[in-house]
C-alpha cells in the first residue's frame, strides 16, 4: 500500500515543540513524497539546532532525486549563525514543485517563516504540528496548545493539522503511540485541528488498531546512526 | 516515574536541579546552549537563581563565590569556554570549595568547531589551571547514566571539598535520548558546611574562601594536604566499565559517545570470529588502572579509540606500564568515527599481530 499524501497541499511546514521528532518526520515525508511526484525539495529552515539537521542528509536525498536548501553556505557549513539560503523562495513560487519547510523548533524556530508569510495563502499550504507526548513540554493538552498558539502568533498563519509522533526512540511500543494518540485526540477536540498522520516505526505500525484517527505513516530513524 | 525523551542538554539541566542545584552562572556557546536555557527557565521555579554572566571568567568567579557561602552551585560551558573558566577552576580547587562545571566537548584548538569531539581529555585530566590539583571528572556515554551520575557528582563535590567536571562530548549534549529520573539514595554522608562564609553571628571567627598562602611553608602543607584528598579520591572513586574482555586478543579503551560506537564494532568483530574487548572509563580522573588487570592473557595490546588525537594515548601506556603496545585511532574536528572505520584499524592491527 503505497501512502497517498496527494491531499495535503504543494506547501508542507512542519512545526513543533523541539525535540518532537519534526526532522525525522520530515525526512521520512520527503521520501514519500517523491514516490508521488517528480519535483521535490526539502528546505531544512532550522535556525537553532546545531546537530540533526535534514541537512547532514543532504547526500542520500539529493540521490533520491529530492532538492535540499538549507544555510546559505552549504549543507555541511557549520557556522552558528541563523541565515538560511535565498534559494528557497524558488520552490516556494514555482508551483510544480511540492515542497517541505522543515522547521527548528518551537516559537523560535518558527520565527524564520513569518519571512514567508506571503506565501502561505490559505488553501496552499499546510502546517504540520508535529507532537511527541512524551517530551517534556507538550504532555499536556495545555502544553501542546500554548506551543501551536505562540508558533502561530510568530509565523503568522494558522496550522492546519496534526501529526502524533509520540516515540520514545528505539523503546517504543503500540502503546506507546496510542497514549500520544489520547492526547492527541483531545487537542483535535479542543483545538478543531484534524489529525493528519500517526507517524511511527515501520515496525510499531502493523500493531496500531485499524479504526484509529489520521494515517499511519511509517517511518525508518534515517538521522540516527545504528549505534545511536 | 515514566520515561521521558530529553535532549541531553535538557536532561544535565534537570538532573542538577533534582540533585538540589540552586545556582547557576554561565555564559553562551554552543553546543551547550539549550542547558543555560533549560536552566533560565526551570531553577527559578525550583527557588533557585540562574545568571547569565558577562563571561565565562565572570560565571566562574560567581560559581567561586555560591560555593563559598555554601550554595550547590553548577556552571557550564564548552571547550574554549571551559578553557576561559581555569583561573576560576584552579582557585576553587586551591580554596577546597564544592562545585560541577559541565563541559560539553566541541572540536579544537582555538575556537575549532561546534560539532562534537574529545579533544579536552588533557584539559581535564591534566588540570588547565595552574598548581597541583586535579578534578574528579565523569564522563558518561548515555543520558540515562549522565542523569545517574549528577547527584553522585554534587555528593562527591560536597564531600571531597572539590569542583567535579561532567564531560559530554557535543553529542551527549544534542541528542535526544528516553531519560528516567529515579530516586537515588546519596552514597555519602555529607557533614554540615562549617566552613561556608555565611556570617559568624558573633559567635566565631569568620571562615575564609581563600587561594593565596604566602607562606611557603603553610602552601606546602596545604599542597600536602590536597594531594592526601586526591589520592583518598583515586582510591574510591574510580569507575569503569568492561565489555566482552574474555578471550580478547585487543583491549579497545573508550569513553562516551566513542565508546558506543566502539560497542557496535567489537559486535560486528565478535560475528566475524574476532573478540575485541573494552574497557570503557566512567571516571577520566581518576583514571581506572584496576580494570587494566582483568585483562586477560590472550590480549595482544591495547588501543585507544578517541574523538581526538591520542590525547588518552599517554594514560594508555602509565597503565600499561610496558604489559601491553598501545596503539590509537581517532578522529578529530568533529569528525565521528564508524563501527567500520574502527572495524578496519582492529583488522590492520590483529592482521599484523599474526
Amino acid at each position: 500500500m503505497t501512502l497517498d499524501l496527494m491531499n495535503d497541499k504543494r506547501i508542507r511546514v512542519i512545526i513543533g515543540h523541539y525535540g518532537s521528532g519534526k526532522t525525522e518526520f520530515a525526512v521520512n515525508y520527503a521520501l514519500a513524497l517523491k514516490k508521488q511526484y517528480d519535483q521535490v525539495a526539502l528546505c531544512d529552515l532550522d535556525i537553532v539546532n546545531p546537530y540533526f539537521r535534514s541537512r547532514e542528509k543532504a547526500d542520500m536525498l539529493e540521490s533520491s532525486g529530492i532538492h535540499v536548501i538549507s544555510g546559505a553556505l552549504g549543507h555541511s557549513a557549520n557556522l552558528d549563525l541563523p541565515m538560511v539560503s535565498a534559494d528557497i523562495l524558488g520552490p516556494l513560487q514555482n508551483e510544480k514543485t511540492q515542497v517541505i519547510l522543515d522547521v527548528g523548533g518551537d516559537a523560535v524556530g518558527a520565527r524564520v517563516l513569518a519571512r514567508f508569510r506571503a506565501y502561505f495563502k490559505p488553501g496552499d499550504y499546510d502546517m504540520f504540528c508535529v507532537v511527541n507526548a512524551n517530551r517534556e513540554q507538550t504532555q499536556t493538552v495545555e502544553g501542546v496548545l500554548r506551543h501551536i498558539e505562540q508558533i502561530e502568533a510568530t509565523a503568522g498563519v494558522p496550522v492546519t493539522g496534526l501529526i502524533n509522533n509520540t516515540h520514545l526512540l528505539k523503546d517504543t511500543t503500540a502503546e506507546t503511540v496510542l497514549e500520544g494518540q489520547k492526547l492527541v485526540v483531545e487537542v483535535s477536540r479542543a483545538s478543531g485541528l484534524p489529525i493528519k498522520y500517526i507517524s511511527a516505526l515501520e515496525t510499531v505500525i502493523p500493531q496500531l488498531p485499524e479504526n484509529i484517527e489520521g494515517i499511519p505513516f511509517p517511518i525508518r530513524m534515517i538521522m540516527r546512526e545504528d549505534w545511536m | 516515574m515514566a520515561k521521558i525523551l530529553m535532549k541531553g542538554n535538557e536532561a544535565i539541566g534537570a538532573a542538577a536541579i533534582k540533585a538540589g542545584c540552586k545556582y547557576f552562572f554561565g555564559y553562551p556557546i554552543t553546543p551547550q546552549n539549550e542547558l543555560p536555557e533549560y536552566m533560565s527557565r526551570e531553577l527559578p521555579k525550583a527557588g533557585g537563581v540562574f545568571l547569565q554572566a558577562e563571561s565565562e571568567v565572570a560565571a566562574i568567579n560567581m560559581v567561586y563565590g555560591a560555593s563559598g557561602a555554601g550554595a550547590r552551585v553548577m556552571t557550564s560551558s564548552s571547550s574554549p569556554g571551559i578553557a576561559l573558566k581555569q583561573e576560576g577552576i584552579t582557585y576553587i580547587a586551591g580554596a577546597e570549595l564544592p562545585c560541577v562545571i559541565v563541559n560539553i566537548v566541541r572540536g579544537g584548538p582555538g575556537l575549532g568547531g561546534i560539532q562534537p569531539a574529545q579533544s579536552d581529555y588533557n584539559q581535564v585530566t591534566r588540570g588547565g589551571g595552574n598548581g597541583d590539583y586535579k578534578l574528579l571528572v565523569y564522563a558518561p556515554a548515555n543520558l540515562q547514566e549522565m542523569v545517574d551520575l549528577m547527584q553522585e557528582a554534587f555528593d562527591a563535590a560536597d564531600y571531597y571539598r572539590t569542583p567535579v567536571m561532567m564531560v559530554g562530548d557535543g553529542m551527549i549534549g544534542q541528542i535526544m535520548e528516553p531519560v528516567e529520573f529515579k530516586e537515588s539514595v546519596s552514597r555519602f554522608e555529607l557533614p554540615e558546611k562549617d566552613w561556608a562564609t555565611v556570617g559568624t553571628g558573633n559567635k566565631r571567627k569568620p571562615n575564609i574562601a581563600n587561594s593565596l598562602f604566602l607562606d611557603p611553608a603553610e602552601l606546602e602543607k596545604h599542597n600536602v594536604k590536597l594531594q592526601e584528598k586526591y589520592a583518598t579520591i583515586k582510591a574510591n572513586e574510580a569507575r569503569y566499565e568492561t565489555y566482552n574482555l574474555e578471550n580478547a586478543q585487543l583491549v579497545a579503551v573508550a569513553y562516551g559517545t566513542t565508546s558506543r560506537i566502539l560497542r557496535n564494532a567489537i559486535n560486528e568483530l565478535k560475528e566475524k570470529g574476532i573478540e575485541v574487548g573494552m574497557i570503557r572509563p566512567i571516571t577520566l580522573w581518576p583514571f581506572p588502572e584496576e580494570a587494566f588487570d582483568q585483562i586477560p592473557a590472550s590480549c595482544k595490546g591495547l588501543l585507544s579509540v578517541e574523538m581526538s588525537m591520542g590525547q588518552m594515548v599517554d594514560d594508555l601506556k602509565i597503565v600499561s606500564n610496558g604489559r601491553w603496545p598501545v596503539y590509537f585511532y581517532g578522529r578529530s574536528g568533529g569528525m565521528i568515527p564508524t563501527p567500520a572505520g574502527i572495524i578496519g584499524k582492529i583488522e590492520e592491527l590483529i592482521g599484523g599481530a599474526k
